[in-house]
């Protein structure tokens, strides 16, 4: 950990940093203008839906105090306005602040993420780097059919058999809810974990199959460094680079919401208030949230490249020429600009 | 009385060494009854063209021939006395890297990207000889330092070397241990010419100082002449002549040997043409019965194509992998020189 943060301390480092982060501006201006306008086409709002409560008279004033009687631009203007105060925006259905709504959810995902990563770093490396080892034999093939039957189960059915076999029949772990404490993490992590691991194990294999075949092995091995050291040391973290990629995909995307595994569960995340916002029209909350989800998202990844370097020093190698770099392309351009 | 003092100081024996890939239930013969003998402190040139199974002899000597699809079919590799061949993983593991170490032939993959040089050096230093971080940190940068990489340098990635530096550290890592006998696999073919030449300095300078045994594998004779005390010349997985450097350079026996000689470029006369030696290597997976080197020799006779070739000797050290040397005047073009 002090080699990460010597690297992080590195200033070079530091100015990557700051400009990803500055970079996260235009990301969110891009989203929000994207998700605004594609929530507001959408048919019918969330006051046509709930029309039936309010005269005609009642109804024109909320029209008007949502902006609904002026264009999509005006309403995407205001939205800003708030946006850039930090305020996401009132729920139309809930009443409340949709940034508290979401923070409120916020901790279910991460804990529904968080286990079903976990689980799937902890079986799905160890296996890729087995499979890769004893390439061609039954273990890899092995392996490789329980990957490619994880990925192609879908998380709906496969949540739902869980939920039949343990909850109904065993009753082991709870169907639904986040009442039982880690019980009921458990399915659902599982749910949304065995596509992980079955993504994550081809990539270990295939990246280790690579590196297996390298010199640098052979030179490990000739100096007579333990075969055990020679795939850890030497083996995994020079295959650590695409699975490191997935693992900040894969990430990303459970933490976004992992709409289907939480709906089979009723688990209260993200995901789940994304889905009750689309039912009822709450164009409001579903902007804010996916606002929320995409920084998440642009903030892993940039923890993913930061780990790049810290993993391979010729990507590290990259990150201190960067600037200079772009100062050239730069340079280029206005050149360009004046012939 | 003789016999037995050399018997003390042969640092490496091979006897009857065959090394077979199978591929796609082809066999690859890469090495065929391969014998020799190696004493304290002698630099023995492997000498051959590429797919010879000069890499595959020095492989099979820290039996590190990979397998699937590599197999040693037979033979007997005594290093220091000890059968490599019949040790578990465990004690090859005590071997490698301490009693025998290797210089691998391209310097661009043979390092760890991801592991900065000094760590790649210091490795086989904690594993065989302490357990003291700091004192084999401190070991291995002498030793990058013997071979002429500066100290401030030694935390730096084999990226951020160029290919002769790496080439130093391939050695550095190699030289860690002192082992008793090196492998150097082609160590300058990746080099150019004056970086060549301070390597070779460099190892022939380290061989006196630790007084190491050597095997050094090179297609290239001049390299051979400059640091060799023996040579073997190898074909087709055969060894074909082999004898101390003046035996096979100044009365050259098997036409193969003459066949690599006459395709040298001659300094005295610069307008000569180069002679290549007509025709390529046997398939290795289907090699004549009888001698491997005949449909390219201009020497050969129906009999060479047909029956085994046996070794003949003409001195204590020198042999040869030739039949017609069994008929009384037979000699090759290339003169003796005494």
């Amino acid at each position: 950990m002090q080699f990460a943060s010597s690297i992080i301390r590195n200033d070079n480092m530091h100015k990557y940093i700051l400009r990803r982060v500055l970079l996260l501006i235009p990301i969110i201006l891009g989203v929000s203008l994207l998700v605004f306008v594609m929530t507001d086409s959408a048919e019918g709002n969330v006051l046509q839906l709930i029309g039936d409560d309010y005269t005609p008279q009642q109804m024109a004033e909320l029209m008007h105090e949502y902006g609904y009687d002026r264009s999509v631009l005006y309403r995407y203007g205001n939205y800003m306005k708030g946006l850039v105060r930090g305020n996401l925006g009132k729920s139309f259905i809930y009443k409340r602040p949709v940034l508290e709504l979401y923070l409120q959810r916020l901790p279910a995902t991460l804990k529904l993420a968080g286990a079903s990563i976990l689980v799937a770093i902890v079986l799905s490396i160890p296996l890729g780097i087995k499979a890769a080892r004893s390439h061609g034999t039954l273990i890899d093939n092995g392996s490789m059919v329980l990957a490619l039957l994880g990925l192609s189960m879908p998380n709906y059915w496969l949540g739902l058999m869980l939920a039949v076999l343990f909850s109904q029949k065993l009753h082991w772990f709870p169907s639904g809810g986040n009442l039982a404490g880690w019980k009921s993490l458990v399915l659902p992590a599982i749910t949304l974990g065995t596509g992980l691991m079955a993504t994550m194990t081809r990539t270990t294999r295939s990246s280790m199959l690579d590196v297996i075949r390298q010199d640098y092995l052979r030179t490990a091995r000739a100096k007579g460094v333990p075969e055990k050291v020679v795939i850890r040391k030497h083996g995994l973290r020079n295959a650590l680079i695409p699975i490191i990629t997935i693992i900040g995909t894969e990430l990303g995307k459970a933490l976004g919401g992992a709409v289907v595994t939480e709906n089979v569960f009723s688990y209260p995340g993200v995901g789940r208030l994304i889905i009750e916002a689309v039912n009822q029209r709450d164009t409001i909350t579903v902007t804010g949230c996916l606002i929320m989800t995409a920084v998440l998202v642009a903030v892993i990844q940039l923890f993913v490249d930061i780990l790049y370097a810290v993993v391979d020093p010729r990507l590290r190698a990259q990150y201190t020429t960067g600037r200079r770099k772009r100062g050239k392309k730069q340079q280029i351009t206005t050149q360009g600009a004046v012939v | 009385m003789n016999g037995t003092k050399q018997q003390n100081d042969i640092v490496l024996s091979i006897k009857d060494l065959t090394v077979h890939y199978e591929v796609d239930g082809e066999v690859v013969e890469a090495v065929n009854n391969l014998s020799l003998d190696l004493r304290e402190g002698k630099v023995l040139g492997l000498v051959g063209e590429t797919g010879a199974g000069k890499t595959t002899t020095a492989l099979s000597i820290l039996n590190l021939i990979p397998f699937p699809p590599g197999k040693i079919k037979s033979g007997e590799i005594l290093l220091n006395g000890k059968n490599i061949l019949a040790m578990n993983i465990a004690e090859l593991e005590r071997v490698r890297g301490k009693d025998v170490a290797m210089i691998f032939q391209d310097p661009m993959t043979s390092l760890n990207p991801v592991l900065t040089v000094v760590d790649q050096v210091m490795e086989s230093i904690l594993i065989h000889e302490t357990s003291s971080k700091v004192e084999a940190r401190e070991r291995a940068i002498q030793m990058l330092e013997t071979v002429g990489i500066a100290a401030e340098r030694a935390d730096e990635y084999p990226h951020q070397f160029s290919g002769g530096m790496k080439q130093r550290v391939v050695i550095a890592i190699a030289l860690a241990c002192n082992s008793r006998l090196l492998l150097a696999d082609e160590p300058t073919t990746a080099l150019d010419v004056t970086i060549q030449a301070q390597v070779l300095d460099l190892m022939l300078k380290l061989k006196e100082q630790f007084n190491t045994s050597m095997i050094f594998i090179t297609h290239d004779l001049g390299v051979v002449a400059q640091v060799c005390d023996e040579v073997a010349v190898m074909y087709a997985g055969r060894i074909v002549e082999r004898g101390t450097l003046e035996d096979v350079f100044n009365h050259t026996k098997h036409p193969y040997t003459e066949g690599l000689f006459n395709s040298l470029p001659s300094i005295e006369d610069r307008t000569a043409r180069l002679r290549p030696i007509p025709g390529l290597m046997p398939d290795p997976t289907q090699l004549p019965l009888g001698c491997t080197f005949a449909p390219r020799c201009s020497y050969a006779t129906e009999a060479c194509i047909n029956t085994r070739q046996t070794e003949i000797g003409f001195s204590e050290s020198h042999f040869a992998l030739c039949s017609r040397y069994a008929e009384k005047n037979f000699v090759i073009d290339r003169k003796e020189i005494d």
